[in-house]
Formats: C-alpha cells, sequence, structure tokens
C-alpha cells in the first residue's frame, strides 16, 4: 500500500472570478433556458479532489472549455486532466463528474467523460471503465466508493 | 406495405432501472422483468381485458441489483443473475414464487444467465471474467461443472445456441466473442473459437449475441454502436462433423448514435435492436440477389421509444403476436406490436 498522496503538491491555479449571468434575451418565463456550457461548468467545478482540499476548478482538472454540450440534441461531454500521468484518483474522479451531473442535469442528457488526450497511462482502459453504463452503475453499489464520492461532491463551507 | 411498431402498453412498477426482459416460453403473455430495484417482476396478460398487470413481485433474495432473468425451456423455472453475485432460480409463480437454488460460483457481479435448449444446463457469467456452466438435477439440484476461464475481461453475456449445447460468450473486453463446446464425454469444456476484431469484430464492448431461429445466423450489438451478423454451417455441425467455425457476414452501422445494449432474433427473421439513443430498430434480410454477400437493411426506426437508453429487447416467442417487449433505465416496460399499415 502507498502510504502518501499520489501526488504530494498539485499545482493550485489562482480562481478566476465567477462571472455573472447577464440578463438574456429571453424575457418568457415558460420558456426553459437552454443549458449552455458555464451552466454545466457551474456543476461540476467545485466538486473536489479525492486527494486534496481543492476543488476540480482550482486544480484546472476541469475549465468551462472541457465541458462540450449540444442542448438541442441533449448531449454533453466532459474532458478531463488528471493533475498527474499516472494518476490512479482518475476514475473516481470522472465518476464524481458523472454522478453529479447525472444528479443536476435532466434525465434526457447522454453524458460522456473523458480524460484529456494524453494526459494519462491509461487513458484507453480509463474512458472505457468511465463510460460502460453496467460497470458505473455496479461500482455506484459499492458503499465504499458512494462514500467518496458523497465527499467530493459535497459543497465546502466558502 | 408500411409497418411500424405501436406501443400497446407500458407497464409501471419499477422504482429504478429495468436492465432486461424475458418472455415465457410456455405461457402466453407472461413476462419477467429485472431491474435495479433488485426485484424481478412476472407480468400476465389477462384473457378478457389483454392488457398485463404484475403478477408477482420477487424480493428479499437478491441484495443488489438483478442484472439478467431467464426461463427454463419448460416455462416452469426462472432463473436470475445479480450484482449480489448470487445466480436463483425460482418457481410455483402462480401460487407463491419460491427460489428453490442458490448458485453461488462467481466472485463478484453476476452479468447474465442463460439455459440451453433441453433445459438441463445452466451457463452463468461475471466480472470475475469467467463463465461458470451448472447441471440441473432432478429436485432443483444445480452443480457446477465446468468454470471457463479464458475472457480477460468482464464477461457480459453467455447464450447458448438455440439447438446444440453450443455455448456463446461476449466480453467488455474489446470484442472477444468465445465460442465453447464439449466434445467428449468426460464433460471437459474447450474455446473452439475466438472472434475479435481482427476476424471483422466488433471494436469494443459486445453486449448480447441472438440466434435465428435455425441456429445457423447469429446477431450480436456492441458499444462499437454496430451490429453484425455472424452465420454458420450448422447442418454440418449438427451431422456430426465437428466444430465448423462462425464466420462474419455483414455488419450494420450508422443508425444508431449510441451504444447498442440489445438485440433480438425473432422466430421469423427480424431483428430488433435497443441502444442507449432511445430507439428501438428492425432490421431484415435485404433479399438481395447477392449470393456472395448476405445483406440487412434497416426496416423501421422507432425514435423515442423510451425517454432515456432500452437496455433490452425480446420478441414474444409464437410467430403469430408480433409482439415486442423493451425495458429501459426509464424505469419502464413496453410491450409493442409490429403491425402492417394499410
Amino acid at each position: 500500500m502507498v502510504s502518501g498522496l499520489i501526488n504530494e503538491n498539485p499545482i493550485i491555479y489562482p480562481k478566476k472570478e465567477r462571472r455573472l449571468r447577464t440578463d438574456s434575451s429571453n424575457t418568457d418565463e415558460f420558456t426553459p433556458e437552454p443549458i449552455d456550457q458555464l451552466e454545466i461548468f457551474d456543476h461540476i467545478r467545485d466538486i473536489k479532489d479525492p486527494e486534496h482540499p481543492n476543488t476540480l476548478e482550482d486544480l484546472r482538472v476541469v475549465t468551462e472549455d472541457s465541458v462540450e454540450v449540444d442542448d438541442d440534441n441533449s448531449y454533453v461531454r466532459v474532458t478531463f486532466t488528471p493533475t498527474m500521468e499516472h494518476c490512479s484518483m482518475a476514475t473516481i474522479i470522472g465518476l464524481c463528474v458523472r454522478v453529479k451531473l447525472l444528479r443536476s442535469l435532466p434525465a434526457r442528457y447522454k453524458i460522456d467523460i473523458r480524460v484529456a488526450p494524453g494526459s494519462h497511462a491509461t487513458e484507453d482502459a480509463v474512458n472505457k471503465q468511465l463510460n460502460d453504463k453496467e460497470r458505473v452503475a455496479a461500482a455506484l453499489e459499492n458503499p465504499n466508493l458512494v462514500e467518496m464520492v458523497d465527499e467530493c461532491l459535497l459543497p465546502s463551507a466558502e | 406495405m408500411k409497418l411500424d411498431l405501436v406501443e400497446v402498453q407500458k407497464l409501471e412498477g419499477h422504482s429504478a432501472r429495468v436492465w432486461n426482459v424475458a418472455w415465457n416460453p410456455a405461457a402466453a403473455g407472461v413476462l419477467a422483468s429485472c431491474s435495479a430495484d433488485k426485484t424481478v417482476r412476472i407480468w400476465e396478460q389477462s384473457s378478457l381485458s389483454r392488457s398485463w398487470s404484475c403478477k408477482a413481485v420477487l424480493e428479499g433474495t437478491h441484495t443488489r441489483t438483478v442484472k439478467s432473468c431467464a426461463w427454463s425451456p419448460s416455462g416452469k423455472l426462472l432463473a436470475t443473475a445479480s450484482f449480489d453475485g448470487k445466480t436463483c432460480v425460482w418457481e410455483n409463480f402462480a401460487t407463491d414464487s419460491e427460489c428453490v437454488s442458490v448458485l453461488q460460483v462467481h466472485e463478484s457481479e453476476v452479468k447474465s444467465v442463460s439455459w440451453n435448449a433441453s433445459g438441463s444446463l445452466l451457463a452463468t457469467c461475471g466480472r470475475d471474467k469467467s463463465v461458470s456452466i451448472w447441471e440441473i438435477q432432478p429436485e432443483d439440484e444445480c452443480y457446477c461443472v465446468a468454470m471457463l476461464l479464458g475472457h480477460s475481461e468482464d464477461v457480459k453475456m453467455v447464450q447458448w445456441h438455440p439447438t446444440m449445447d453450443l455455448l456463446f460468450s461476449c466480453s467488455y473486453d474489446n470484442t472477444i466473442i468465445k465460442v465453447w463446446w464439449c466434445e467428449d464425454e468426460y464433460g471437459d469444456y474447450d474455446c473452439v473459437q475466438t472472434l475479435s476484431e481482427s476476424n471483422n469484430g466488433h471494436s469494443s464492448t459486445v453486449w448480447v449475441i441472438s440466434f435465428n431461429a435455425a441456429g445457423d445466423r447469429m446477431v450480436t450489438c456492441s458499444d462499437d454502436r454496430t451490429v453484425k451478423i455472424w452465420g454458420t454451417d450448422i447442418k454440418r455441425m449438427q451431422s456430426g462433423e465437428g466444430y465448423v467455425p462462425w464466420t462474419h457476414l455483414c455488419t450494420l452501422s450508422g443508425s444508431h448514435d449510441r451504444a447498442i445494449y440489445s438485440v433480438h432474433w425473432s422466430r421469423d427473421g427480424i431483428i430488433a435492436s435497443g441502444a442507449g439513443d432511445d430507439t428501438i430498430q428492425l432490421f431484415v434480410d435485404s433479399d438481395s440477389d447477392s449470393v456472395v454477400e448476405p445483406a440487412y437493411k434497416l426496416l423501421l426506426k422507432k425514435e423515442k421509444a423510451h425517454t432515456t437508453d432500452i437496455n433490452s429487447v425480446q420478441w414474444a416467442p409464437d410467430k403469430e403476436s408480433r409482439l415486442l417487449a423493451s425495458a429501459s433505465d426509464d424505469q419502464t416496460v413496453k410491450i409493442w406490436k409490429l403491425v402492417s399499415e394499410p
């Protein structure tokens, strides 16, 4: 068993100022606003890294541009960059992103999660696990894993 | 003559995604569905109203998601496979469904269960990469007669051939479909063929294998968004010639946008597929004049068949009813009828 953290010294990026949403041109209160990149990023930016007291945004694991969304076709793809090439937390991070989006987005959404190409040693294996619906479902029946994920998804007291 | 898949009824009751449906091969209008809610539901069609209602809920035995269910050929027994590692055999549905056997051999989630044509053997497979074969004795005693190791990853489904005791398994491990056969009287199963990407196989996880009625064609579906048709000269094998390999005949691609989770070949030759793109699609032999290249074509595409992913499709076993059942992440089972529009 490896003692200590996988990544002892992660790079923590300066916090980006949050953009306020400006009044949109849509004044009809009955028409739902299309879901956009920023809205989805808002759902995942504060997910805590499993190993450090920092968010995925702080560590640039996810950025606004890592979210690709097509609301008309109810599709989103999040590409995340683990802090290290051999990061064994990559599947946990991916699972956290998926769970957060499953809980936050309408049921019509199709969600793909992947690691940024070239950013991880076992990229294909990680991507495959993260996108196998049956494997994800079985993993989320593991109480230890669920506890870990819920910890990462807990809002921090800021 | 235009065909349409018409929704006959939506069966609600499960409280989580429904993974699998199975029609009873002997009792008309009876089907089983299994779910992430840890239960199995038995639905029956009323002879008066012709509509389906839930006749039994099998619960309390599985402690996790029930992934797969399969009726014995006699229709008297139902086998259920669960993420809890157990495979259960149930009977006595009319009165009070009873779990008569619990088969425990897999080290982790069991993904699929399949009965052979005579009902004497049961196969299971799971995330532990193994396939197990059980003999069903009188008094419902089950004995594990083989543990087959050969897949290098999670085995998603096992399916016995409709006429011969040939077992097929498919896996998470990029493509591999394996064929297992016991040629001698000692009961040793060997892997006699592996169909991988290099044999024109799939390029990602293979979810399901289904055979046509004659048993000389098989259809598979995959995470790679394609459906593949395979064939063999089964008559040669049935006449005792030894193993006759399967070859790739045709690949159907471009019509599904997401992983295809299920395919099923009806007794009258129609292939149904259900996928993560919320559609059910039907394919048939295109009767092309080409003798060399068998070809299949898309017969019909049902968009938004469910509000989300379809996990399982299965045709009713009789030829006349043209009924199709589907199970979905939307927690419902739907019954469809294939009709010709004037």
